[in-house]
């Protein structure tokens, strides 16, 4: 017989260097691994917050304005349309958040009134970038400004005559019920004060998972199915998504590409909402001016890191709420002890970038990062305050700057799209 | 022909004659309605706040107030008119211009010099600080693909705890009885202020002249050199840009450090006319002033000097309308609709335009060729 040139070759080619394939045993097992250095780091260092219950129940806390902003990021960028201005929307979300529930006199109507107010800039956002074409950037830039403008003077209006209130903050706001699971809390947290490896770390993250969770929590957890549900398994989700890998191909298969991007556009800015409305009514209990600082942006690179799915950025969102968690209790000596972990961490993944991709020089420098972190740690007591105000924003860079390469954005996210553009 | 929407935002297709007027008539009217319409909801009288504004900025020591920040705002707005030139958006100017005006400020402080030589010091310092920061995001950029966006914007956070642990005593500050700063900058150091108003005490600063210098540096190098070039077919098309040469990713560094070194002059007219020295009341947030500045006057050095006086009028002027009850944040919201609506309008103009051009085509081809059959056209 004769062997054409194709077959002949085919079983020659060498294995592309491997990849690890996601399941849930390996995501068990590799949270497993970090839960192991992150015990070895605290019996290590003796800085005992790092998996105290209290850490991960505010770690929790923290990632849920993160998380529900990169929900937001991530409904719009799938419709192809460049949402900055959630950072303007979460804004709206803290201010008519804590209007509403001081309003209404419940804390759920605040919930709604957030969530309208993110979607109105997520409105005008639509109307900039899909109805008039501006650049997404740029309008998310005003949009941000616009935000920060109209809260200040609205707070001028409505909340200096309030008992408690003033220009720059709102009065107390009433408070939303917590559950927990019952029965476990009290052996948990006596199992977690034992200090013993593993076990205790074991104990503190359920202490921090299931006592005292906030019904606004297990709202904002079953949004990220929610929307993968949505956006992945129907016929509506695929049509959004495909406005944003080519919305040239929806139109010619009778898409309303415009009602889909609005839609897109105006639910982010819901969850962005939501997600302020969150800071103002559950994690402060009052609306404070600035009160976001910049979470509508992390929770962009939240999304960014989490490759545009939403498992992805609920992930992202987490490790920037636990950083951030850690910042706040007892941050010096906490973010001390997790410089260890970072150096465990690039060890293991030098070991594994040698090992299992064979990419010697990659290992190299993963190698020499490593040492240097675990030199830092090893020469230093505790990191000063004001180095750890900055740890989640620290975290974002070298996480995007380990990871950028490998993701893939929507196809058209951020062009300009214009009806009839393909003709 | 057609021509992309960042092309027509960035000021790269002219528009001609009586419509490049009306864009910005078009989106001042705007703003001013929807002012009006939430001063009304209020029960304030839109004119006679626009009246109060403008009396009061009509007094001599008000006038330099706004000439002073507008300086600011000027040099703000051209460090990140010169990123969006080449479609690089550099939102940490801010962070950029607060690291850099520190230490200018210690060194400054820390040497004397004669005259000249002694705010030339100063000056360069905070350029070299600025360019290294923003260097960073550069290089972030260049060698691992991460968005400028995202990675400016945590370096701002991270300048801010950087600047605060740079600022404390024993490092790069001293304590003036309670306030932790740098230490004064001796006379030599101070840049000249000028009696540019009659009738106040108070001067111009001197770095006024320096923004202007500037600007005109800014036309130059981007349309007369090789460089401007370079860096606006970058921001037309990137893939052109490769095609004819032109190594995007060295433009990228380039422009990035560019934008980062004179965005480290921002701080310079407040700490040499003014305050001399780096302290935690040091205005901040002037990064953010620039882009919306810079975004205003659609990266034209003239159209963002009017962008920065506009902009230091109302912030300026604003603190006269509380006293008449109506409240002074009025003014943001004002600030914010105009320039939405300036990206809006310049948009719809130009719409406008391209119909009508295509109007007048048509109207042409049917007078001078009657007898083509229809349909041939199309």
């Amino acid at each position: 017989m004769t062997v054409t040139g194709l077959s002949a070759k085919a079983p020659a080619a060498p294995p592309a260097a491997r990849r690890l394939t996601l399941n849930w045993q390996v995501a068990l097992l590799g949270v497993l691994a970090l839960l192991v250095m992150m015990s070895l780091a605290r019996v290590v260092t003796g800085a005992n917050d790092i998996t105290s219950g209290g850490t991960i129940g505010a770690a929790i806390g923290l990632a849920v304005p993160i998380g529900l902003a990169a929900l937001g990021g991530l409904w719009s960028e799938r419709s192809g349309v460049v949402n900055i201005g959630l950072e303007g929307m979460m804004i709206l979300g803290t201010w008519c958040g804590a209007w509403g529930a001081l309003t209404f006199g419940t804390p759920w109507a605040g919930v709604i009134a957030g969530t309208i107010g993110g979607a109105l800039g997520g409105l005008l956002h639509a109307v900039a970038t899909v109805t008039f074409g501006v650049d997404h950037i740029i309008s998310g830039v005003a949009i941000t400004l616009l935000g920060q403008g109209v809260t200040q003077y609205l707070s001028k209006l409505v909340f200096v005559g309030m008992k408690g209130g003033g220009e720059t903050q709102s009065p107390r706001i009433p408070p939303i019920e917590t559950v927990s699971v019952p029965g476990i809390g009290t052996p948990l947290r006596d199992l977690a004060n034992t200090h013993v490896f593993l076990l205790s770390d074991l104990a503190g993250v359920l202490y921090g998972v299931t006592q005292n969770v906030s019904l606004f929590v297990i709202l904002a957890i079953l949004l990220v199915p929610l929307s993968f549900y949505l956006l992945w398994r129907t016929a509506f989700g695929l049509r959004l998504r495909s406005c944003g890998e080519s919305p040239v191909a929806a139109e010619s298969l009778g898409v309303n590409v415009y009602l889909y991007k609005y839609l897109a556009v105006v639910v982010s800015g819901a969850l962005a909402g939501l997600g302020g409305a969150f800071l103002s009514i559950v994690a402060a209990g009052i609306y404070r001016e600035g009160q976001t600082g910049g979470r509508g942006f992390i929770g962009l690179a939240a999304m960014i890191f989490g490759n545009w799915r939403p498992g992805g950025l609920a992930g992202g969102a987490l490790l920037f709420g636990y950083t951030d968690a850690l910042q706040l209790r007892q941050g010096g000596t906490s973010v001390h002890a997790l410089l260890l972990v970072v150096a465990m961490l690039l060890a293991a993944f030098a070991v594994y970038q040698l090992v299992r991709q064979q990419r010697g020089r990659a290992a190299l420098f993963t190698g020499i990062f490593a040492v240097l972190v675990f030199a830092v740690f090893a020469t230093t007591d505790t990191v000063p305050e004001q180095f750890t105000s900055f740890t989640p924003h620290l975290t974002t860079l070298l996480v995007l700057s380990l990871a950028s390469q490998r993701l893939r954005m929507p196809a058209t996210d951020g062009l300009p799209y214009r009806k009839g553009q393909a003709t | 022909m057609s021509s992309s929407f960042t092309d027509r935002l960035l000021g790269r297709v002219r528009l001609g004659g009586v419509l490049a007027l009306a864009a910005p008539v078009l989106a001042v009217v705007f703003a001013g309605v929807v002012t009006s319409i939430i001063l009304l909801l209020n029960g304030n009288q839109p004119f006679q706040t626009l009246g109060l504004l403008l009396d009061f900025s009509a007094t001599p020591s008000i006038q330099v107030l706004i000439l002073n920040t507008a300086t600011t705002y000027y040099i703000s707005a051209l460090a990140v008119a010169i990123g969006f030139r080449m479609n690089l958006f550099n939102i940490g100017v801010d962070g950029q211009y607060r690291l850099a005006v520190l230490v200018a400020a210690a060194v400054g402080g820390a040497v004397t010099l004669p005259g000249p030589l002694h705010v030339g010091v100063i000056m360069l310092v905070a350029v070299l600080v600025g360019g290294l920061w923003a260097s960073i995001a550069a290089v972030l950029k260049t060698a691992r693909g991460v968005s400028e966006v995202i990675s400016t914007i945590m370096l701002n956070a991270i300048a801010t705890g950087f600047g605060a642990w740079l600022l404390t005593p024993g490092r790069l500050a001293v304590l003036n009885g309670n306030n932790v700063g740098t230490k004064p900058i001796g006379p030599s150091g101070h840049f000249p202020g000028i009696a540019l108003v009659s009738g106040t005490q108070a001067k111009v600063f001197g770095m006024i002249i320096v923004a202007a210098v500037l600007g005109v540096a800014y036309h130059v190098v981007l349309n007369r050199t090789r460089f401007g070039f370079d860096l606006r077919a970058t921001g037309r098309s990137e893939t052109a840009a490769v095609a004819s040469g032109i190594n995007v990713k060295k433009m990228v560094l380039y422009t990035m450090i560019l934008s980062g070194a004179v965005a480290g002059l921002v701080g310079l007219p407040q700490l040499l006319g003014a305050s001399y020295s780096y302290s935690l009341d040091f205005p901040a947030g002037l990064g953010f002033t620039g882009i919306a500045i810079a975004l205003m006057g659609r990266n034209n050095p003239i159209g963002i000097a009017v962008g920065a006086l506009l902009w230091s009028f109302l912030d300026n002027s604003n603190d006269i309308l509380d006293f008449n009850g109506i409240p002074k944040e009025i003014v943001i919201i004002m600030q914010g609709t105009i320039v939405l609506s300036v990206i809006i309008a310049y948009e719809l103009v130009h719409r406008y335009r391209a119909v009508a051009e295509q109007r007048r085509v048509s109207r042409q081809l049917s007078t001078a060729a009657p007898t083509e059959p229809q349909g041939a056209a199309v």
